[in-house]
């Protein structure tokens, strides 16, 4: 049952929280010009590591906003916490 | 009814109140401070359970939750609980427990004839007996003889608390460990909780004798003394009856606290029975303390050998001794101190049979001034008797452990107390994510690294103070029959079963669990867990420092689904929404079911019609006069912004840019894999601004869906979105007499044809009230969708209904609604559609190839998939026999009369007999629908088959002559 510090409203329990899994998936900027391969790897192809992942959480029982997480998959130990948009932290 | 065991003196009981209970239909009478296992004892029970497997008479081991032998259930009716161990039922006046797994009675059961069949229940079993001619044959009855006790199949009428709380230190266990560190802890300043789930503290306190001291004050008093300064320390909060269930993430831990008694919820007080705690911690202790290990010779589980721990706090506690010959077998000094009690409190003959050789002296005096016989270097090889334990054979054994049968003795012996070590209870700590590491001086496993803000303190950890120095563990006697050594007794593992198993291949710990069950019964192998890792790495070759043990999961102790739960039951489980003009509907005989989670008329059922009556007469009256329809729950979204338009382009398969202020466009919305997710209008009320709408169920998870592409992948879009689906309520009048009624109402918009054509929005007023009205029609007859704010939509329906009093307007409910929609092909999103659908399926290709601009999806839709010529496809079927309605799933078949199985081509996704046809129409996907159009197919359902003719999915009106009036 994780903690995690909503950049907006501070440490909430996760059950406020809904998570939609890897952080900066980059949508093809022009879609109709990538191939199928490409294509499918931005649909189904997501990482899945043993270790510190990205992901984008939204505060759904709170600010409803979307921010990122760093997380360690194995110890659950959050790293960091930073807004929608920035760049992946060294952690 | 005497207590033929109770001591004459002693114990923390209150003698002046006596308690009446019955135990498998018998009375007995016990004291207030009693257990339901210490009065069970006192009363002279000997045989409380029957073992799982084979039925075998049993007594209680244990004193605590760690007792494997004495399951119950407490209650009868609806209240009752089962599977407890007698040793946490606090006993209360009235009590009506029975024993689980015994009938009639644990004393004479029936079941007791299993242990003949034995041999036919070696481990796996159900992979080796049984099987001829198949196992089908004998697993219904098999399962019926499995488990233990019954659950009550009616409601549970206990109410529970679920709480949220935080603190800076949480102490689990209020032994002498726990006690310290929480007056450590209440020095400071630091919010400090002390839980126990015991109903006093005191731990092991509690089962010292007059003799016992701490820190050179008498046990008792420095109890007393503890206690009283914890009690007026304003930080620190008490809680006893708590248990420590679960060790979760960032230290949160749950705790289920017992609250009302079985008598208060009898007396009918309304409390809740138990409440959860999810205590966020910034730093736990945990001060669990050990679980002795039980010893394993043949005949290891007889009535009368208990823990020899249970057996001093049965006696220092509550003053029951059930033995006059007592022997105290131990491989540790522990025991020692109980062999001494047991003398002191008038047991004429104890005998003390130590493992080891030798070397105590002072142990040895003690022994002697006590009255105590001590055998050292002797072991315990077989305990004889079946109902009750009546003699042991004890032998030498020498320092490798290896028995001199030849110098065996029999003791008589009536009351049996072992100990085989002590193990840490780890499994809060482990649960935490800490590691164990295996120290063979105690031998036991003990907690190494921790993951978590967590120490462990006191026996927890592997300080016990008392010497245990074994040169060498034997994990069992190597004489006897390993099939009479029990392991776990709950689910009657032996020592031959682990040995079938590691022979068999499951050497590992977790096959072992699970092959032989050990480990798995309501006691979670409390003392059964280390005994046969030891059993194991023996007969591996291994040792256990190479052994990981099985993983630990919360809760430590069974508890009930309904404390998980807390309010959240029934009514409050998933609260259904309520329309702001409900109680109009129920006034008028609104038949009410849950659509999407709101509790919407599915008919309006008039003079004892029936369900089917009201629909066709409510579907009647829309084509025919005029309906009303409550449709507030339709999701609705104000989008704002300068790029309002360019955000809703990308959202739909169509160019919202095009669309005019004051006018309103169908749109289908797509995942990026190309499929419909839902469906609506969507407004336009000016060039930067719009109303979305989408169906009733998807309004949460759509306005999700726009907030997520806005934050994260289009942040620098100038938009905002605002949910007002619950702000707004929407009244829908429809049919041909719709615009006359209406305009009796609205002079603000004028309502003709040319100013307000079909798919328009326009703001005026309808009674008085500022009302957003959109010219839209699910129906297919000429209809107003008229928006108010939520707390006045209840008086426009009374307004609109009384209306048409003179004209005869007829209140529609959701079931009509669904049926006229059908009429006229329009599609229900998740009913007509699913996960694989996308917009050419149902017709909406050419729309989504026109657009020139990327959109969500639209890449997905080139793919070899999406372009398949053999795709389902939405058709209209007509029922070629004229009354029979195809069900709803009926499966098309590739050719008429082909016999299951067979792969479908298609299937019925609504279907419905139309009053206005009268006539059953249907629509359904079926592959390459479009080029079948005037076929005859057969449509296969539950062995039915129903011949029908493909035509196209509007069966009514499909120039749309009615839409636009």
């Amino acid at each position: 049952m994780l903690l995690i510090s909503c950049p907006y409203c501070g440490a909430r329990d996760e059950v406020e929280f809904f998570c939609a899994g890897e952080s900066h998936v980059v949508r093809p900027p022009s879609p109709e010009s990538a191939s199928d391969a490409e294509w499918a790897q931005y649909l189904f192809f997501h990482g899945n590591p043993r270790g510190v992942v990205c992901e984008r959480w939204r505060h759904v029982l709170g600010c409803n906003q979307w921010f990122n997480v760093a997380r360690n998959t194995v110890t659950h130990e959050i790293l960091a916490v930073y807004a929608m948009g920035e760049r992946r932290p060294e952690v | 009814m005497t207590q033929r065991h109770r001591l004459p003196q002693g114990g923390a009981i209150e003698r002046d109140r006596v308690l009446r209970f019955t135990f498998d239909g018998r009375a007995f009478e016990g004291f207030e401070g009693d257990t339901l296992a210490s009065a069970l004892l006192a009363n002279g029970a000997g045989i409380v359970g029957r073992s799982f497997r084979l039925h075998r008479p049993r007594g209680l081991l244990a004193s605590g939750l760690e007792e494997p032998n004495c399951i119950v259930t407490v209650g009868e009716g609806a209240a009752a609980q089962t599977n407890l161990k007698a040793t946490e039922v606090q006993l209360s006046d009235g009590l009506v427990a029975r024993s689980v797994n015994a009938w009639p009675s644990a004393r004479f059961d029936v079941g007791s004839v299993v242990s003949a069949l034995r041999p036919l229940l070696v481990t796996g079993f159900y992979y080796k007996t049984f099987m001829w001619p198949r196992w089908a044959l004998y697993e219904p009855l098999i399962r019926r003889l499995a488990g233990l006790g019954r659950a009550s199949m009616l409601q549970d009428p206990d109410r529970y608390d679920v709480l949220n709380a935080s603190c800076d230190v949480l102490i689990v266990g209020g032994g002498p460990a726990g006690l310290s560190a929480a007056l450590t802890a209440a020095a400071s300043a630091a919010s400090v909780v002390l839980v126990d789930a015991d109903r006093s503290f005191g731990g092991t306190l509690l089962a010292a004798g007059e003799a016992a001291r701490i820190e050179g004050v008498p046990a008792r008093t420095w109890l007393a003394r503890t206690l009283a300064t914890l009690q007026q320390s304003a930080n620190v909060r008490l809680l006893a009856r708590t248990l420590a269930t679960g060790y979760y993430d960032h230290n949160l831990v749950t705790l289920v606290e017992q609250l009302g008694s079985t008598a208060d919820i009898a007396l009918g007080r309304n409390a809740p029975r138990q409440r959860l705690w999810r205590l966020r911690c910034s730093k736990v202790i945990l001060a669990t303390g050990a679980i002795e290990r039980p010893l394993v010779f043949q005949n290891n589980d007889r009535p009368g050998i208990m823990l020899a721990s249970a057996v001093a706090m049965y006696v220092n506690r509550y003053a029951v001794l059930t033995g006059t010959d007592v022997v105290i077998a131990t491989d540790n000094d522990s025991a020692y101190e109980v062999a001494e009690t047991v003398a002191a409190k008038g047991a004429p003959r104890v005998t003390l049979v130590d493992t080891r050789l030798g070397g105590r002296a002072e142990l040895s005096d003690r022994m002697m001034r006590a009255g105590v016989r001590l055998l050292p270097g002797h072991r315990v090889v077989a305990a004889h008797g079946r109902r009750r334990v009546r003699a042991v054979t004890v032998a030498p054994c020498d320092a490798t452990g290896e028995i001199d049968a030849a110098r065996a003795a029999k003791l008589r012996a009536d009351l049996v107390g072992v100990s085989g070590g002590w193990s840490p209870a780890v499994h809060l700590f482990s649960q935490s994510g800490g590691r164990l590491t295996y120290d063979t001086k105690l031998p036991a496993f003990v907690p190494s690294t921790a993951r978590q803000a967590v120490t462990v303190v006191g026996a927890a950890r592997g300080d016990f103070d008392f010497a245990n120095d074994n040169k060498r563990t034997m994990w069992h006697v190597r004489s006897g029959k390993a099939a009479q050594q029990w392991v776990d007794f709950q689910n009657d593992v032996t020592v031959d079963d682990i040995w079938t198993a590691a022979t068999e291949g499951y050497a590992s710990p977790e096959h072992l669990k699970r092959y032989t069950t050990l480990s798995m019964a309501v006691d979670q192998g409390k003392t059964a867990n280390v005994n046969a890792l030891g059993i194991l790495a023996d007969c591996t070759g291994r040792s256990l420092s190479d052994i990981a043990v099985t993983t630990f999961r919360p809760p430590y102790s069974p508890i009930p689904f309904g404390v998980l739960a807390g309010r959240r039951r029934n009514d409050l489980f998933v609260p259904l929404r309520r329309l702001a003009a409900h109680e109009r509907h129920e006034a008028l005989g609104a038949r009410f079911a849950n659509y999407g989670g709101w509790l919407r008329p599915e008919c309006y059922a008039r003079g004892g019609e029936s369900f089917e009556r009201a629909v066709q007469r409510e579907a009647l009256a829309a084509r025919t006069a005029a309906v009303l329809f409550d449709a507030s729950p339709l999701g609705k979204i104000e989008v704002k912004g300068r790029d309002a338009a360019k955000f809703l382009s990308r959202i739909y398969i169509s160019n919202i840019a095009t669309l005019q202020p004051g006018a309103v466009r169908y749109g289908l919305m797509l995942s990026e894999g190309g499929t419909i997710i839902d469906d609506g209008v969507v407004a336009c009320l000016a060039k930067d601004h719009y109303q979305v709408g989408t169906t009733s169920a998807g309004a949460q998870r759509i306005a999700a869906w726009l907030e997520e592409w806005r934050q994260c992948e289009w942040p620098g879009l100038d938009v905002v979105t605002v949910p007002v689906t619950t702000q707004f309520g929407t009244v829908t009048l429809a049919g041909p007499l719709a615009r006359t009624l209406l305009s009796q109402l609205v002079t603000d918009p004028d309502l003709s044809p040319v100013a307000f054509p079909h798919l328009a929005v326009r703001m005026g007023s309808v009674a008085g009230v500022a009302a957003r009205i959109l010219r839209v029609s699910y129906t297919g007859e000429l209809s107003y969708e008229i928006n108010v704010p939520a707390r006045q939509v209840a008086s426009l329906w009374e307004r609109l209904l009384s209306l048409g009093e003179t004209v005869g307007v007829t209140p529609m409910g959701i079931e009509a609604l669904m049926l006229l929609r059908a009429e006229k092909g329009y599609i229900h999103v998740g009913a007509d559609t699913d996960a694989t659908t996308i917009p050419d399926d149902i017709g909406f290709g050419q729309i989504a190839r026109n657009r020139r601009e990327d959109f969500i999806g639209r890449r997905s839709l080139s793919s070899a998939e999406a372009t398949r010529a053999d795709r389902w496809q939405l058709v209209g079927l007509d029922s070629l026999a004229s009354e029979r309605v195809i069900p709803v799933g009926a499966q098309c078949l590739p050719r008429s009369g082909a016999q299951p199985p067979v792969r479908p081509c298609g299937r019925v996704t609504s279907s419905y007999f139309s009053p206005t046809l009268q006539r059953p129409i249907a629509l359904a996907l079926l592959e390459r629908g479009r080029q079948r159009i005037g076929e005859q197919i057969e449509v296969y359902d539950l062995g039915e088959r129903y011949a029908a003719r493909v035509a196209p999915p509007t069966f009514y009106d499909p120039e749309g002559t009615r839409l636009n009036a």
